[in-house]
């Protein structure tokens, strides 16, 4: 850990190789989403959902949370987009599939909801402008995240555990294997 | 702890390739050894220099793109295979003083996360393939791997607890009087299996397949891109024995040897053991790949972190 520490105090030292490293992986975290929502092949849409992810997680291990970079790329990136990239490659999409995206990514659908995003986004930009400085970057360990999970938020992971135990009993019947159907 | 030279960051990676490169001699050796035969043993010391030769042969193949496949997944999937692996090898401590990302305190989850980009190789050389046997072996690889690396990550959690840190320095640090494989023995079993599904390595290479599926998921690749896949998998192989003995074995720690010496022994014992196994046992049917993932392991690995919580508790000081 001693290590890590001294490479982050290292970047807040130098802080314009901190800035660009930061700006470097937010932009592409945006490029990412564009390409996802623009691409008329699922697959390539999926991967680069998978890049945008990666530099999600460089973004949050730049500000000094390297348990939930490493929780992002296992379980976003690691698991779940692999299993979208399962389900695509399930239903065997083609040269139709494709077209259709293309059809309705024309302007007219796009551009009254890049409007809204971009109103979304001057809001955002104005509401970070007057938001005071956060102060030096602090290390968050998995220490820190464990005690936080089971202490002030212990109830948000009791309910999200009766959720996931929801889907699993929701899985579970839905693909049960029925004899009488047979 | 300083920070590793340049130098050290080059030469890693090139060693490991040198090594992938050499196993698929020692295995062929080794394989040969146990099935009372020679294997290679013509081309330089012993045969030693087959895998040099081919590592020519692949590379003066045509570099050879199938007209319907989706060219840029198909070049990119044995390049997310190979830099996967290469990358999980940056926080291995193969001696008490460093390892290339030095002591990362999230370290054996960085490895995980490796371990779980590296399905896309597969997966994604399956996709854009574009060819009924490379789709199955993928699709078969997606669900095997994904089952696989649940029960890797909760075996793991048993060590975790123990040692209370993700840090492979701090693991190994933490097995000076007892190594983890007697405490942990329920967990080793567990993470050694799913390892060997991981790297789908034989008697779990069902993606591949050869019998029913052609090939599999590489069934289109030719030249250096199926080379790559092909070190690639060794270079897992090595990735996995290194994480069993950092995690299980007490990595660099052992009397009389140098930390580095020990080190590499456990390690080449368990890569031995590996190949063994392609040698001994046949492969089992995919139905029974799942089972034995869902309702033996799992449940192995929910009692292994149980077991290990109570007894963590009950020795807990007050």
């Amino acid at each position: 850990m001693s290590d890590l520490l001294s490479i982050s105090a290292l970047c807040c030292h130098d802080g314009a190789a901190m800035h660009i490293l930061a700006i470097l992986s937010a932009s592409i975290t945006v490029v990412g989403a564009i390409m996802v929502i623009t691409r008329s092949i699922a697959v390539h849409a999926v991967l680069y959902l998978v890049v945008t992810l990666l530099s999600l997680a460089s973004v949050l291990s730049l500000l000094g949370a390297p348990f939930a970079a490493a929780l992002d790329v296992i379980i976003y990136a690691g698991a779940i987009m692999v299993l979208f990239v399962f389900v695509i490659m399930m239903l065997n999409l083609g040269q139709p599939d494709s077209d259709r995206e293309k059809e309705w990514l024309r302007p007219r659908a796009w551009f009254g909801p890049a409007v809204l995003a971009a109103v979304l986004c001057g809001e955002l930009f104005f509401g970070l402008r007057d938001m005071p400085d956060a102060g030096p970057i602090s290390m968050i360990t998995p220490r820190d995240v464990g005690l936080m999970l089971f202490g002030p938020y212990v109830m948000m992971v009791e309910l999200v555990s009766f959720l996931l135990l929801a889907g699993l009993v929701t899985a579970f019947h839905i693909g049960r294997y029925r004899m009488e159907d047979r | 702890m300083r920070q590793p030279p340049f130098l050290a960051i080059i030469l890693t990676p090139l060693l490991i390739l040198g090594l992938a490169t050499l196993l698929t001699w020692v295995e062929r050796r080794l394989l040969g050894l146990w099935q009372d035969r020679y294997g290679p043993n013509r081309v330089g010391p012993g045969g030693m220099l087959q895998a040099v030769a081919d590592g020519i042969k692949m590379l003066f193949k045509q570099d050879w793109i199938p007209p319907f496949a989706d060219k840029g997944v198909f070049v990119l999937a044995p390049a997310i295979g190979m830099m996967t692996v290469l990358l999980s090898f940056a926080v291995i401590p193969a001696t008490s003083l460093r390892s290339i990302a030095g002591n990362l305190n999230v370290g054996l989850l960085f490895i995980l996360a490796m371990m779980g980009l590296g399905v896309y190789a597969v997966v994604l050389a399956g996709w854009a393939s574009n060819s009924k046997y490379a789709l199955l072996g993928g699709m078969r690889a997606a669900a095997q791997m994904i089952s696989y690396e649940v029960f890797m990550g909760l075996s793991l959690m048993g060590v975790v607890m123990i040692t209370g840190s993700f840090s492979l320095y701090d693991i190994v640090a933490a097995q000076s009087g007892l190594w983890f494989i007697v405490p942990q023995c329920l967990g080793f079993i567990v993470f050694l299996l799913a390892g060997i599904a991981e790297t789908h390595r034989l008697p779990f290479d069902l993606p591949e397949g050869e019998n029913e599926l052609g090939a599999g998921f590489h069934t289109e690749y030719s030249g250096m891109k199926f080379g790559m896949f092909f070190l690639a998998e060794y270079a897992g192989i090595v990735l996995v024995s290194a994480l069993v003995t950092t995690l299980y074995l007490g990595g660099w720690l052992g009397p009389f040897l140098p930390a580095a010496v020990w080190f590499v022994l456990k390690t080449g014992t368990l890569v031995a053991f590996f190949i063994l196994l392609r040698a001994a046992l046949p492969r089992p049917r995919y139905d029974q790949l799942m089972t034995l993932g869902w309702k033996v392991l799992l449940p192995l690995s929910l009692l292994n972190i149980a077991a290990t919580g109570t007894i963590l508790m009950l020795r807990a000081p007050e």
